[in-house]
């Protein structure tokens, strides 16, 4: 075969690689185990303030006297916290050198979500050509949202170049106290990303855009920090719709946002980490905090499709602080298999006329087991706040679980709140009526999914949307039957 | 000294006065009051408990063996009975059978005393394939049945339909201060039998009282069940309510609770449905105020196919009180084609009033329809204006809207003159005046 200038790039490529990188990665690893030289470490290898080295210690004291929560309806076999390297540069060494070496089986995920070549690598590992679009593209990205005004870059590098934006606002929504991974999260956190909207700014795109081209190893403990200021606008998504391939087994991270007077902020979630196979074996095990502050007049909303990993835990919330505010909960989990997934949301009213809407679909299929779990808290302060839930359930075969726990605390009796939820399975004379019409049964199923998602997947940002309904269709194939 | 080690501590005292002769009670008993020790009381970190406190009804020095006290006349309880019609009566006075009050029989049906069916030899087949055999182990339950000494026997055998209803109503006297009352009640329904029971815990002085009560029903195949609760206590008496019901069959089963008083009401309500076409019925009134605490904690279990059941549950909750409503469905994977239905309405009348409502449902089948409804909210503002339009004061047109969303529970109830009484209750509760009948 002809030696191509391809051919050529490639082989730069991995020498490059090869030289640049390699043996980094191996002074760039902590040995095993947790305990304070360890969080010291880590802040100071990221060149860390002194006011951070101390706020993670102080998490860090903290998680040392909690235990693990078990009240989630989830069962696994607990990470043994002792056992894992709580920090590891990102790996830079591509796995593989060509498309080739991937597995088929991931590649044709891939086509069938519609990826294009190119990200087709950088998904999968493999080595991407240098001048890639996305760089020149990320540049341009970077330009106009310094232009602006908008700080956008890694919680890292916020720290250093923003400490008095971090030291404000950090903890602020998830104290370092939280819960049991919030504060294992706070004690180690390795990375995440930090965005800053100046008042009155509305992002002029759609955040996600960047992120997923930017998307490096970002590790098992990651930390996102948003701050909205009166008046300003954004749009965030984080995740991707391809399959994560991941080595690290425990993802714990935390959200924050902070949507100050009048601001809105729009938070969505595409999960797909590995869910482990088709035995039940291997897998990632999801354990994220997530939530968000209100002040007057502000809105949050999340939007999470959740497809992968093995164990969920995750209940993105709203604390609607300020009077007027609006929290919104959209969310499709699907889980097949052996997968687990405990998730759902809280709403927290303390502001008067505040509104919270939550629209939860759960579609379980294979052996998997299905929750839904949210609180609903109306204080005695919080005149005239109005929730609205709805929680359907879809199940496919017998062998799956479909859960409703919903929690509805009531402190004031202008407080309206209604709760909806149903369980079912697709009708047969749904499946019929397709069938009949030419559409096999396979497609009908992803039709009757597709109609019962559509609520949520509406509220996804355009080009995410189609993706994310491919990934239903994915996420449950041969379910049937 | 802790209740818990006070009741520990005096459960041997017990066994020696009203152990028996029977040696399989005995030893359920012994094995019960260890669960208890091991249990204890449940605390507010139990899920089952979280928004339930037992705390203060916890803190009173109780007296647990009550005397026989014959001074209370047919005329001091008269009110508290349902006495337009001719019923059979269970009568417990401090958790001792009044025999003057009661009118028991054993014609074809059995209604009597659990003291004498757990010591008589005829009664002890059914005891043995029915006592405790429902009721999970826990400190409550645990408790009562260590203390298992008197309550109502039940029996309706094969083919037989009790031809009056049944009333048990246990009252107190509080002659010895604080009291501690444990009842314990066997229903058995045979086949194609029916039975309609109405149970009562009344206090007669304003001294503390708890009433730790556990009742196991058993319906056979095709078996009617209709059990009413009332629940109208004085302000510092306290109920926690244990039934449980194991249902065979095409049996049908109802339980309805009218929680209108008392200080701390804890009603644990499970069915267990263990046959196809089955259809189980829970409903329940909550109009409570002042510092009153109602809580509902139900499980319907669907074990197997083609069974239906259906929850509603309304409350109105003014002043400081608290209402919780904590309802389970659980539908096991072999039971398909189940309908479920689950629905808690409430309405909050003052800002200080509380609602803890958590509907759930565990489904492990596909093929079923389950749904679950719950709503926290106020009177129509639309239809109040509507009424005071029409020249009807804004205090009776809310009582009459409220009298309305409370009402429709009521239509399942079987017993005209039961109904009357409870509706005539609701209404003077809300201050209605109900110039019609239903």
């Amino acid at each position: 075969m002809a030696y191509t200038e391809d051919d050529l790039k490639k082989e730069l490529e991995t020498k490059e690689y090869e030289y640049g990188f390699y043996t980094d990665i191996e002074s760039d690893t902590l040995p095993v185990g947790l305990n304070e030289d360890i969080v010291r470490a880590i802040s100071k290898k990221k060149e860390e303030p002194e006011w951070m080295t101390e706020w993670r210690l102080e998490a860090f004291r903290h998680w040392k006297t909690m235990k693990e929560p078990e009240w989630a309806n989830v069962h696994y076999e607990k990470p043994d916290f002792q056992n894992i390297s709580y920090y590891s540069a990102p790996n830079k060494k591509p796995k593989y050198d060509s498309l080739d070496e991937v597995d088929p089986e991931l590649l044709d995920t891939f086509k069938k979500l519609g990826i294009s070549v190119d990200e087709q690598k950088k998904l999968a590992g493999v080595a991407v050509d240098v001048v890639m679009d996305s760089v020149s593209v990320t540049t341009t990205f970077k330009k106009t949202l310094a232009e602006k005004g908008i700080i956008f870059c890694s919680i890292s590098e916020a720290i250093k170049e923003h400490p008095e934006l971090v030291k404000k606002y950090i903890g602020s929504v998830v104290p370092k106290t939280d819960n049991f991974y919030a504060a294992l999260n706070s004690a180690v956190f390795s990375d995440g990303s930090f965005c800053y909207i100046p008042k009155g700014v509305k992002c002029p795109m759609e955040l996600s855009t960047y992120f997923r081209i930017n998307q490096a190893g970002t590790g098992q403990f990651e930390r996102t920090l948003v701050v909205a200021e009166p008046g300003s606008y954004v749009s965030y998504l984080e995740g991707c719709t391809a399959p994560m391939r991941d080595e690290n087994q425990l993802h714990a991270a935390v959200v924050e946002l902070v949507a100050l007077d009048e601001a809105e902020i729009k938070y969505s979630t595409v999960q797909n980490w590995f869910p482990g196979n088709k035995e039940g074996k291997g897998g990632v095990f999801n354990f994220v905090t997530k939530r968000g502050l209100c002040e007057k007049n502000a809105k949050i909303s999340w939007t999470q499709v959740e497809t992968g990993s093995a164990v969920t835990w995750k209940y993105p919330s709203c604390i609607l602080k300020g009077d007027n505010s609006i929290g919104e909960f959209y969310s499709i989990a699907v889980t097949n298999n052996f997968q687990q997934a405990d998730t759902g949301t809280k709403m927290i009213h303390l502001g008067k006329n505040t509104k919270s809407t939550i629209i939860s679909k759960g579609i379980s299929a294979g052996k998997s087991q299905n929750s839904y779990r949210g609180l609903v808290q109306v204080n005695r302060r919080a005149a005239n706040a109005r929730n609205f839930s709805q929680c359907d359930s879809l199940l496919m075969g017998n062998k799956c679980g479909a859960h409703t726990f919903p929690y509805i605390e009531v402190n004031n009796t202008t407080g309206k709140v209604e709760h909806e939820a149903t369980t079912s399975k697709i009708g047969e004379d749904q499946i019929f009526y397709c069938n009949q019409r030419g559409i096999d049964t396979e497609d009908a199923i992803a039709l009757i999914v597709n109609g019962f998602s559509k609520e949520v997947l509406n509220k996804l940002p355009m080009e995410f949307a189609v993706e994310a309904q491919k990934l239903l269709e994915i996420s449950l194939e041969g379910s049937v039957g | 000294m802790e209740l818990k080690d006070k009741l520990v501590s005096s459960f041997l005292a017990f066994e020696e006065e009203y152990g028996g002769e029977n040696d399989d009670l005995h030893n359920i008993r012994n094995q019960a009051i260890k669960d208890f020790e091991q249990f204890g009381f449940p605390g507010r970190k139990e899920e089952a408990w979280k928004y339930t406190s037992l705390k203060s009804v916890l803190k009173h020095d109780y007296s647990f063996f009550p005397k026989k006290n014959d001074s209370i006349e047919y005329r001091d309880i008269k009110e508290y009975l349902i006495n337009d019609i001719d019923t059979y009566n269970l009568v417990f006075i401090d958790g001792v059978y009044a025999s003057h009050l009661s009118n028991t029989t054993h014609d074809k049906i059995d209604v009597c005393l659990m003291s004498s069916a757990l010591n008589k030899s005829p009664y002890k087949a059914v005891i043995d394939n029915y006592f405790n055999k429902i009721a999970p182990k826990n400190g409550i339950n645990s408790l009562n049945t260590a203390f298992t000494r008197e309550g109502a026997y039940i029996h309706i055998h094969k083919n037989k339909m009790a031809d009056k209803p049944i009333q048990i109503v246990n009252f107190s006297t509080g002659k010895e201060t604080a009291m501690f009352l444990q009842p314990r009640n066997l229903i058995v329904v045979d086949e194609n039998s029916h039975v309609q029971i109405i149970e009562r815990h009344q206090s007669l002085t304003d001294s503390p009282v708890l009433t730790n009560s556990v009742t196991e029903i058993f319906a056979d195949k095709r078996a009617i069940v209709d059990y009413y609760k009332i629940q109208n206590d004085k302000s510092d008496a306290s109920l926690i309510d244990n039934t449980f019901i194991e249902q065979k069959a095409e049996s049908l089963c109802s339980v309805h609770t009218f929680s209108l008083g008392g200080k701390l009401t804890r009603n644990n309500l499970n069915f267990y449905q263990k046959g196809e076409r089955i259809d189980s019925t829970l409903k329940g009134i909550t109009i409570i105020e002042g510092k009153q605490h109602v809580d509902h904690n139900t499980l319907v279990h669907h074990i197997e196919p083609n069974c239906e059941s259906h929850q509603d549950y309304k409350g109105i909750f003014d002043e400081n009180s608290t209402g919780v409503f904590n309802g389970k469905v659980l539908v096991e994977k072999e039971a398909q084609q189940t309908n479920a239905y689950q629905s808690n309405n409430n309405v909050l009348l003052n800002d200080k009033a509380t609602i803890n409502s958590k509907p759930q449902l565990e489904i492990f089948a596909d093929d079923v329809r389950c749904s679950h409804g719950c709503t926290i909210g106020q009177l129509d503002e639309i239809a109040l204006h509507y009424l005071r339009s029409r020249g009807i004061p804004k205090k009776e047109a809310q009582g009459l809207l409220m009298y309305a969303f409370a009402n429709n529970v009521l239509d399942s109830v079987k017993i005209p003159e039961l109904k009357k009484r409870i509706n005539t209750q609701i209404a003077h509760k809300l201050g209605v005046e109900v110039g019609f009948n239903l």
